[in-house]
């Protein structure tokens, strides 16, 4: 893959690596693939390489000295033939519970995109999702490939309160809410699966370039998962799919 | 062990922040102002990313029941033990039962006590800094007993003699970098960036300071990208916004100043009302 990349300066120790602004999964497989050999190659100490749809943002543990030298070798790396390994790319199937008592916004949001409860449902737990970043919050992806006609800007006021495990649109884009924040996002259903742990490692289980589907669950058993990871540790393993 | 007898208006532990967990989307934190707390773990000689105390606008009211040294730098909250003035940017000996009380800051916003061997707060990700959502708590309560090294227990360490350069507690100027978003601008949005006198509003905490006025612009959202602690977001409002310590990982808006690593800890001391202006620097 070759696209034309554009390198700047971010502050003393960080580099900012800026692909075509669009979201695409051509792209993100790039910055992905160039996010590894960022982290396998690197010399220096690095502090963060934080990905994004179409960027990269490389922070050194120190001033750069010499941004000339440091962009060369960025741009051998990515040009390097060598460099092309696959990218792996698991499939989870996440829980979530689209009852009334957790989809707060579904009755408003229904009448927005002019479509009943149950095929909005139907649509959004039909379809497979792909990773592109996780930001926000802590463990909050932000997952691609929402059908068109489930599209609907964020609202205008966020609300305070989102609770943990919220199932949101907002936009292009649905996500679910990893802990509770104030957020403008439409929310529709809720999952009983923890996306941030900080005792494990990594803290989260999906990582960008991972893909993610939704199972339809009842009220009953999303509160019986819901105890079950509470109780016990959770096992991500479980939601993973052999595709 | 230290109890905390007042806990102030917002005093909080840290060190350097979370290295390396940006990709899950978790803030970097740390300590606000870098300088005044390295320069007060340099006096013990403790290591860099030594956990601190930051003490916010009014300090805390603290008592050590252990021996040890400590040490206090950045904005003045009028220091005393057992009542008396005690010397900042100095090492200081702590008998045991001594209580170490503070007042309201003045000539800055935040004050750092360093303590030998560093605060012993349980780590999350690498790091003792609180943060909402992450940490049990995200600043300390009265009451609260935080776990400190047995002095005795302690290499004696070198006192470094060092001089603090408090000059920038003053500094009304910013320097920043262009941000990514800054060839967006028109030259006549340029000039009012660079020129506008600001005030930091009260919207002002460990992840942003807002500034006013509202500057006019008529730049597009941008696809979510990287952001970090120093970057300067321009909202569709005007609202110019600087991220600090605790911000998030991504943002929307566009980015079109970047502080300075020296501007972060200047900003870092400054509060409601308080000037500034920003400086165009190249890199």
């Amino acid at each position: 893959m070759d696209f034309e990349l554009r390198y700047s300066q971010y502050n003393e120790r960080s580099i900012l690596i800026e692909w075509p602004s669009i979201i695409d999964e051509n792209i993100l497989n790039d910055v992905l693939r160039f996010k590894a050999l960022i982290e396998t190659n690197t010399v220096k100490v690095l502090v963060n390489v934080i990905s994004s749809y179409n960027s990269l943002l490389v922070v050194y543990g120190s001033a750069i000295d010499n941004v000339n030298d440091s962009v060369l070798s960025l741009k051998n790396w990515y040009t390097n033939e060598d460099n092309s390994a696959a990218l792996s790319s698991r499939l989870f199937e996440i829980p979530v519970c689209y009852e009334e008592e957790f989809a707060v916004d579904l009755a408003a949001y229904a009448k927005a995109v002019s479509r009943s409860k149950d095929a909005i449902i139907n649509l959004h737990s039909s379809v497979i999702y792909k990773v592109y970043f996780i930001g926000f919050l802590p463990g909050f992806l932000y997952l691609g490939g929402l059908p068109k006609s489930l599209h609907l800007d964020r609202k205008n006021t966020p609300d305070l309160n989102i609770k943990k495990g919220a199932v949101g649109i907002g936009g292009k884009q649905t996500g679910i809410y990893p802990q509770d924040s104030p957020g403008g996002w439409h929310i529709i259903g809720s999952s009983p699966v923890e996306f941030f742990l900080p005792q494990e490692t990594p803290p989260c289980f999906i990582k960008a370039g991972d893909r993610v589907r939704f199972k339809v669950i009842s009220k009953s058993e999303y509160f019986e998962l819901k105890k079950r990871y509470a109780n016990a540790s959770m096992n991500p393993e479980q939601f993973l799919c052999h595709d | 062990m230290i109890k905390i007898l007042k806990s102030g208006f917002y005093t909080s532990v840290q060190d350097q922040g979370r290295l390396g967990f940006a990709q899950y989307g978790v803030p970097s934190s740390g300590v606000m102002d870098q300088y005044a707390s390295k320069f007060a773990n340099q006096l013990l000689g403790n290591a860099k990313d030594a956990a601190v105390l930051e003490m916010t606008m009014i300090g805390a009211e603290l008592q050590f029941l252990t021996a040890t040294r400590i040490a206090i730098a950045g904005a003045d909250m009028g220091a005393t033990i057992n009542g008396k003035a005690v010397a900042m940017f100095k090492s200081i000996k702590i008998h045991k039962n001594d209580i170490l009380s503070f007042r309201q800051a003045k000539d800055g916003f935040r004050t750092y006590v360093a303590v030998r061997g560093g605060i012993l707060a349980p780590q999350v990700l690498g790091s003792r800094s609180m943060l909402k959502g992450l940490t049990d708590d995200f600043k300390l309560n009265t009451g609260e007993q935080l776990h400190i090294e047995n002095e005795l227990t302690l290499k004696s360490a070198k006192y470094a003699r060092l001089k603090f350069n408090g000059s920038y507690l003053q500094t009304k100027t910013l320097d920043v970098f262009k941000g990514p978003e800054f060839e967006k601008l028109t030259p006549s949005q340029v000039d009012e960036l660079l020129q506008s006198d600001y005030q930091v509003s009260k919207f002002n905490s460990r992840m942003a300071y807002q500034l006013q006025p509202l500057i006019q612009n008529d730049l597009k959202p941008i696809l979510t990208g990287p952001v970090l602690p120093g970057t300067v977001q321009f909202t569709p409002l005007g609202q110019l916004v600087v991220l600090m310590r605790d911000c998030q990982t991504t943002g929307g808006y566009p980015r079109v100043l970047q502080l300075t690593e020296k501007a972060i800890h200047i900003l870092s001391q400054k509060t409601t009302a308080d000037d500034l202006m920003f400086r165009l620097v190249a890199f």
